[in-house]
């Protein structure tokens, strides 16, 4: 077995614990935090993405991160698309891609319903790829792989030059962990209760 | 037990930045199509064929497939890449830890309690709108080229703008959706 191998069932497993210890492989949260009721996991999601953040730029400033390892995708309408698409599907189930396999794997049987449509979407996208592609909404814009700031080491564009990314990253990553703590647990605490709901 | 948002975000961030750090950024929503290509390649095994002329050493009459000089082509013949790995490794990893926290509710493995107080008990329901749900999130997903995790957690982490993008027209539409699905709360 490849290096490579172990890693991913080593990182790939973190991950999927990970997930499901921070309530991520729970629907209902998910959903509470969309209808703004319980922001639990949206508090996680910003704490994840700041503590990421901040080790990844310090990482690199550094030189322990290894600048290859940074993947950048491209931005295009399809992003846009993609997004309003995926945020739908969100809502409605309560699952995106990645807690979708995880639930299902912690038992939950919406969730393989969930899967079983996804294949058929992916398989559904696989089709139509030629003919999205003809539609234009491929096409990059601002550049295409572009960073919000330079990352050095690294070929990717940037929207704003004027600092360097790795002292930017490290200040954004430190406010995504601030907003982590200033966010409340709700935003619309008990609006509607059941009862009222059903009249 | 669920972690406070404290611990579950600490553990999820160095998880991300350990995938940086070791291998390359997390993404979940290409293996679905992975899967497929399996599944296809399994019915008709022209969909994946070697060519030593691409840019990875396999090609598919598929143009996703085929994209990008047929990396997904290569990894839909070889399913023991990294990628396809990490999320068979995920799902043993959720399953221990729901295990060590005794499993999920029978009631909650059907529908989730919010999901009850506003659509009622009938599994089918939920079910079904599961399966819908997930096509049009998994088709929106390879529309935008990552999901979740790729594109926001992964995304935002290195100040991708296309991150950003995609995590503003997620929520822009996902807040209005469950609300106005979601009227009634669970007791």
């Amino acid at each position: 077995m490849s290096m490579k191998i172990v890693l991913a069932l080593l990182i790939g497993g973190a991950f999927g614990f990970a997930l499901d210890r921070a309530g991520a492989t729970n629907p209902n949260l998910i959903i509470h935090m969309l209808r703004l009721s319980r922001l639990h996991l949206a508090k996680v999601i910003l704490l994840a993405i700041g503590v990421a953040q901040v080790l990844l730029f310090a990482g690199l400033l550094a030189g322990i991160v290894d600048p290859a390892h940074v993947h950048i995708k491209t931005a295009n309408w399809g992003v846009i698309l993609g997004g309003i698409l995926l945020g739908a599907g969100f809502a409605i189930s309560g699952y995106c891609p990645g807690t979708s396999v995880t639930a299902a794997a912690t038992g939950r049987k919406d969730a393989l319903f969930f899967i079983g449509g996804g294949l058929l979407g992916a398989f559904a996208y696989m089709l139509s790829y030629g003919w999205v592609k003809s539609t234009g909404v491929l096409a990059k814009i601002a550049g295409g792989k572009a960073t919000i700031f330079p990352i050095a080491g690294t070929k990717y564009p940037a929207l704003i030059t004027a600092i360097p990314g790795e002292w930017a990253g490290i200040a954004m990553g430190l406010g995504f962990i601030v907003l982590a703590f200033v966010l409340p647990d709700c935003l619309r605490c008990r609006v509607r209760k059941p009862a009222e709901a059903a009249e | 037990m669920t972690l406070s948002w404290k611990w579950g975000g600490l553990l999820l961030g160095l998880v991300f930045f350990a995938a940086v750090l070791l291998v390359k950024p997390i993404g979940v929503s290409t293996q679905f199509v992975i899967l497929d290509g399996i599944l296809w390649d399994a019915v008709n095994p022209q969909i994946v064929v070697e060519d030593p002329a691409a840019k990875h050493g396999y090609a598919s009459p598929n143009p996703y497939l085929n994209k990008g000089g047929g990396k997904y082509a290569k990894n839909v013949a070889n399913p023991l890449n990294y990628s396809f790995v990490f999320v068979i490794a995920m799902m043993v990893g959720a399953a221990v830890s729901a295990f060590l926290r005794g499993g999920v509710g029978r009631r909650e493995r059907t529908m989730p309690e919010i999901w009850r107080a506003n659509f009622g008990d009938a599994p089918w329901k939920r079910y079904l709108a599961a399966f819908a749900a997930g096509f049009v999130v998994i088709f929106g997903a390879r529309l935008a080229g990552g999901c979740t995790s790729g594109h926001m957690m992964s995304g935002m982490m290195q100040m991708a703008f296309s991150g950003f993008l995609f995590t503003i027209a997620a929520f822009v539409t996902a807040i209005p959706v469950a609300i106005w699905l979601y009227p009634a709360e669970e007791v």
